[in-house]
């Protein structure tokens, strides 16, 4: 399962990837209308990419692309060859689709065994995949690359602790997939339940889906006594297996031979310098479904080419994510919009959209609390009365985000109020 | 019959009682009763000041959430039973108490107590007439 593409001269990758980029330019042209749309307004041909450079030339592509030809306007290929579709959850609007064919589930399947190869995984592993299985990439993903890779796959999805526990402690386990924040929790409840995790036979954990940091490794691999790697990955771009680890932990390898990786300063649009924080794009070399050129993540990293000092491969290496270029909260995997928590006050008659959001981290787990101001319109002088206005908020906003959350209310005037784009979010996670 | 009270709106952290009533202080403004109730996250102020206009006004301008409300103000002795005496007569009236707080009277042997319920109207005519003192706004803001 070690592809020799991994460690390939990057001179050949230059080569590959601009033939690549040549394929799917010519493919989006002749199929989806909007990428044509591009191409003619800037008077360019696919045929006229001569460099990677080129695709500079390009306007990039968002989720308000995908929105504006919801559901099914960005395909490249007839309904026929579609064999899978996934969708996000649409909660800011509508969802985002992307859609696989049987050579795309098969990228998907080796760039994820690739993954998991990278970080030490094999095919005698047995991987308990406690991300979500459904129209969530995350699930799927593990599990086609546990497949692939030809290692044993749990497909137990997430949730239900004791059950995760009991069966990894009955199979013998030996990669754990989840987030990061649930393989902290997992410990815990282990601990809670007289089991010692250090003890169990896990010895990889593979944690993506939301930001984390050294220090969480730190826990995670401590608690469980196993090495924990950061995996990145995007539904729109494939879903998990985008980037992935090595076993030095200095940087996430990208799967540059499908996803040509560009880092722009968020502003100006321009490339930043290698080393340098800026906004990736990604541009699917492979996808045959629902190819993107130059997808705009919103995702801060810095990007780091050359030969990875620590397992040789010449994958460029992307850093963590750093934060989100929008002000996209991501909270125990979920995607969380300020906006959605606003419409949700707005939409309730007593109280005002003079609110703010504080993100913290207390031991493993995200925690939300959602600060409304008190106003004189719903200000009773009974305390149940503002005990049940607090509980209906935090209901209904439960209720929008599927995550639970504090509501507290506070004093008028004392949320930070600014002349433009109020400061909604105290983000104390530190990661 | 009816006393005004002044609710105000407060978190629960350290200092913000001290800081109200500084702002009450400077204004002049005398406390006549007082009553705290808290939750782990905010607290509701209430207050019975003598000049309860000049402290709306000047807690509105400082940026405070209030509420004003109307409360009745019951005297009742100063001795074991003294509560029990009115509660008993809203009670057989079928009117519960929304909250209540006490302080001694001007007088020995005399305590009020700061009554909210639902029904104010009913409350005061069945408490006048089982012979208990109600007192006015007036008196209480002068005592």
């Amino acid at each position: 399962m070690k592809y020799i593409v991994e460690y390939i001269d990057p001179e050949l990758l230059y080569r590959l990837q601009l033939e690549r980029l040549r394929d799917v330019a010519l493919r989006l042209y002749q199929h989806v209308p909007y990428y044509r749309g591009a191409f003619d307004a800037i008077g360019m041909k696919p045929q006229d990419i001569k460099s990677l450079d080129d695709l500079q030339h390009l306007p990039l592509t968002d989720k308000e692309t995908l929105r504006t030809n919801y559901p099914f306007g960005m395909f490249a290929v007839p309904m026929k060859q579609v064999k899978e579709i996934h969708a996000s959850s649409g909660t800011t609007g509508k969802p985002t689709v992307v859609a696989y064919t049987e050579h795309d589930i098969r990228v998907w399947s080796e760039v994820m065994a690739r993954s998991i190869y990278a970080v030490g995984g094999r095919d005698d592993d047995i991987i308990q995949n406690a991300y979500g299985y459904g129209l969530f990439t995350g699930g799927l993903g593990v599990h086609y690359g546990s497949l692939d890779l030809g290692a044993t796959v749990v497909p137990i999805s997430s949730g239900g602790s004791k059950r995760q526990l009991q069966l990894m402690q009955d199979f013998q386990t030996t990669i754990l997939t989840c987030t990061p924040s649930y393989a902290i929790y997992l410990a815990e409840i282990a601990e809670s339940e007289g089991i010692d995790p250090r003890k169990s036979s896990l010895r990889i954990g593979i944690h993506g889906a939301e930001p984390w940091s050294e220090e969480m490794r730190r826990q995670i691999e401590e608690k469980w006594d196993i090495k924990a790697y950061d995996i990145y990955g995007l539904s729109e771009i494939i879903g998990p297996g985008v980037a992935v680890e090595c076993v030095g932990q200095d940087g996430l390898h990208i799967w540059a031979d499908h996803f040509l990786p560009e880092v722009l300063d968020p502003k100006t649009g321009k490339p930043v310098p290698e080393g340098q924080d800026g906004m990736l794009v990604i541009t699917t070399l492979t996808k045959e479904a629902t190819p993107f050129l130059r997808y705009a993540t919103k995702d801060i990293v810095s990007m780091t080419t050359g030969k990875c000092p620590h397992c040789g491969r010449t994958m460029p290496r992307i850093s963590r994510i750093k934060g989100r270029t929008d002000d996209m909260l991501i909270i125990r995997g979920i995607n969380v919009f300020p906006s959605q928590i606003e419409s949700v006050l707005l939409s309730m008659e007593e109280t005002e959209p003079h609110y703010q959001l504080v993100v913290t981290r207390e031991g493993a787990l995200d925690s939300l609390e959602v600060q409304v101001e008190v106003n004189e319109k719903f200000f009773s002088d009974e305390i149940r009365a503002l005990e049940a206005l607090t509980k209906r908020i935090k209901e209904e906003i439960e209720s929008v985000l599927s995550i639970s959350v504090n509501v507290k209310l506070v004093e008028p005037k004392t949320l930070a109020r600014s002349e433009g784009k109020a400061k909604r979010v105290i983000d104390l996670r530190n990661i | 019959m009816q006393v005004r009270q002044i609710s105000v709106f407060m978190e629960n952290r350290a200092g913000r009682l001290m800081e109200i009533t500084g702002i009450l202080a400077q204004a002049g403004i005398n406390l006549r009763a007082l009553s705290l109730a808290d939750t782990s996250d905010f607290g509701i102020l209430r207050i019975i000041v003598d000049k309860p206009d000049k402290a709306v006004d000047i807690l509105r301008r400082s940026g405070f959430t209030i509420r004003e409300n109307v409360v009745i103000a019951a005297v009742i002795e100063d001795r074991p039973g003294g509560l029990y005496q009115i509660l008993k007569v809203l009670a057989d009236a079928g009117i519960s108490i929304e909250y209540m707080y006490g302080f001694l009277g001007k007088h020995e042997h005399e305590a009020v107590m700061i009554i909210r319920v639902e029904e104010m109207e009913r409350a005061i005519e069945v408490l006048l007439e089982a012979n208990v003192t109600l007192l006015k706004g007036e008196q209480i803001y002068t005592m």
